[in-house]
């Protein structure tokens, strides 16, 4: 009987407890975050979409080979000895046109593992996480500030340069055959 | 009398009976979309979300895109189901639930139906709806609805055992089955409200008190068993029952017993209201009679009478986010060893102190 009595007791005060706990969070202010007109704040080191500052790139290649999937294509060209191509924003002397530099994000594993290895730290995470597209290839990004027919200027510079130097290094080779052969 | 006004005015019982009798529809599908609202509000809320927040200001207009989402959605009826029983249950829950609601008093000049026996009315036509739960639950042909609609029986069956054992000591107290007479009886300050111990005279009153704050107690948990609401919702079990006797369901059918759930959460209210809390009378006196504008009354009274459903059914889902479900041997016990007995000495005690 006194157990019963207990019983109703335990029930009734359990149940208020609860009720109180269930009210005090009706006040509490909500945890959601309202996605598109607020957006979380991201931890520091938040890995997102990678940029390239072309600016700054050398065309170094290194980021491409610490690629874990090979999401990174570089292409590069050499400059002829007339042009100056500036300097990185670190010092370093930039000598190659970079006639492609592309980043596949839907490959992309967001390891940040081509960012470490840069020497002009040109290529590095940025906030952005918002870029889904309907269509794969679009995720397939460019980097590249040269135009085209720039590329194909570069290009045809460069080999004309390389023409050019290896029938320097022809006449140079055949010039002193000659003169051996004259002072025979 | 709304009535005897619409049939001045008309000059025909038919159609002054139906117009009055539609008065509560125009009170119950606004009410159910707000509480279908203020359900999702403060579930979100309890849980520290936000609930809906999309549609309109704070997500208020979301249960009206619901609703209209549901009216356009295909009305689907399984192969195998028992096809005449199937699309007459939610017609009989909901009209079992909206019947309740004749004899129920909104202010002193709206009632369906003045009848002598308001309270027994009630309790007998809302037993038509364990009919069409359990109509839905056979005629759906779905192992999961049959048991939902079988243990919705046990459970209404169980619980209107208390729920009626409250309203005799209440009964007994009053002396009267008429809600309209009863909520005449608990006017002019709170301090005449049946959980107060009503309008007795004497030293009876303050003995009467607890006991009728246990009848309160009694009743309200077994008015949350009749409704199948959280901690006692075995029948719409969504872990275990995927949701009971309207998994079949769709469309407008599924509304249906969507609205009758809402119409039957403010039923069992209204009636607690108008059996313990003074029913649509105010606390305090009335601003119409203060000012002087008889008209301002009734309105008033609605209010009140609104303000006490609405706090409850407030409560309904304060509980539901509160409390785990009862297992059903649980859900036995507490009827058969606590309330019944309990509500059972209740009527003898209050019996016996009203005879003296």
């Amino acid at each position: 009987m006194r157990e019963y009595f207990k019983n109703i007791y335990n029930a009734l005060f359990t149940i208020f407890i609860g009720m109180k706990i269930t009210f005090k969070h009706l006040f509490v202010p909500a945890v959601t975050i309202q996605y598109p007109e607020e957006k979380p704040n991201l931890p520091d080191r938040a890995r997102n979409r990678l940029y390239v500052n072309m600016d700054d790139c050398i065309g170094c290649d290194q980021c491409a080979r610490a690629c874990p999937v090979s999401c990174i294509t570089i292409e590069t060209v050499k400059s002829i000895p007339t042009e100056d191509l500036g300097k990185t924003s670190n010092g370093k002397k930039k000598i190659l046109h970079v006639t492609q530099f592309d980043i596949d994000f839907a490959k992309c594993c967001y390891c940040q593992l081509c960012v470490f290895p840069c020497p002009t730290e040109c290529i590095y995470m940025t906030d952005i996480y918002e870029f889904a597209e309907i269509q794969r290839d679009n995720l397939i990004y460019s980097f590249v500030t040269l135009a085209k027919e720039e590329i194909k200027e570069k290009k045809e510079n460069f080999t004309r340069f390389e023409a050019e130097k290896a029938a320097k290094a022809a006449a140079a080779k055949s010039a002193p055959a000659q003169n051996s052969e004259t002072n025979k | 009398m709304i009535y005897e006004f619409l049939y001045n005015l008309i000059g025909s019982h038919i159609v002054a009976s139906f117009i009055s009798a539609v008065f509560p529809l125009a009170f119950l599908v606004p009410f159910a979309l707000f509480a279908v609202y203020l359900e999702r509000k403060v579930s979100g809320h309890m849980q520290d979300r936000l609930g809906p927040m999309r549609v309109g200001w704070h997500g208020w207009l979301q249960t009206v895109a619901d609703i209209i989402k549901l009216v356009q959605k295909e009305d689907i009826t399984a192969s195998a189901t028992d096809k005449k029983l199937f699309n007459f249950a939610p017609v009989l829950v909901f009209a079992g639930s909206y019947a309740a609601f004749a004899a129920i008093p909104f202010t002193s000049i709206y009632i369906g139906s003045n009848i002598d026996l308001g309270i027994l009315y009630i309790v007998a036509v809302s037993s038509f709806v364990v009919a069409g739960i359990l109509m839905a639950g056979w005629a759906s042909n779905n192992k999961y609805s049959l048991l939902g609609a079988m243990r919705s029986a046990a459970q209404i069956v169980s619980y209107e055992i208390p729920t009626v054992l409250v309203i005799l000591s209440i009964i007994v107290i009053s002396g009267t089955l008429n809600l309209m007479t009863l909520s005449e009886q608990q006017s002019s300050s709170f301090y005449n409200w049946m959980i107060f111990g009503g309008a007795v005279a004497g030293w009876k009153k303050f003995v009467l008190i607890p006991f009728v704050m246990i009848g309160f107690l009694v009743i309200y948990i077994s008015s949350l068993a009749e409704v199948n609401r959280t901690p006692f919702d075995i029948p719409e079990a969504e872990s275990e029952l995927v949701s009971g006797y309207h998994t079949e369901y769709s469309g407008m059918k599924f509304a249906m017993f969507f609205l009758a759930e809402y119409a039957n959460m403010f039923a069992v209210s209204a009636v607690v209201v108008a059996l313990f809390l003074g029913g649509y009378q105010s606390p305090f006196g009335y601003l119409g009679n203060t000012t002087g504008l008889t008209w301002l009354i009734p309105v008033e009274q609605f209010f009140w009478f609104a303000a006490k459903g609405i706090f409850f059914v407030f409560v309904q889902m304060w509980l539901r986010w509160t409390l785990p479900r009862l297992r059903v041997d649980q859900l036995m016990v507490v009827c058969w060893k606590y309330l019944i007995p309990i509500s059972f000495a209740n009527l003898v005690i209050i019996a016996l102190i009203m005879v003296l």
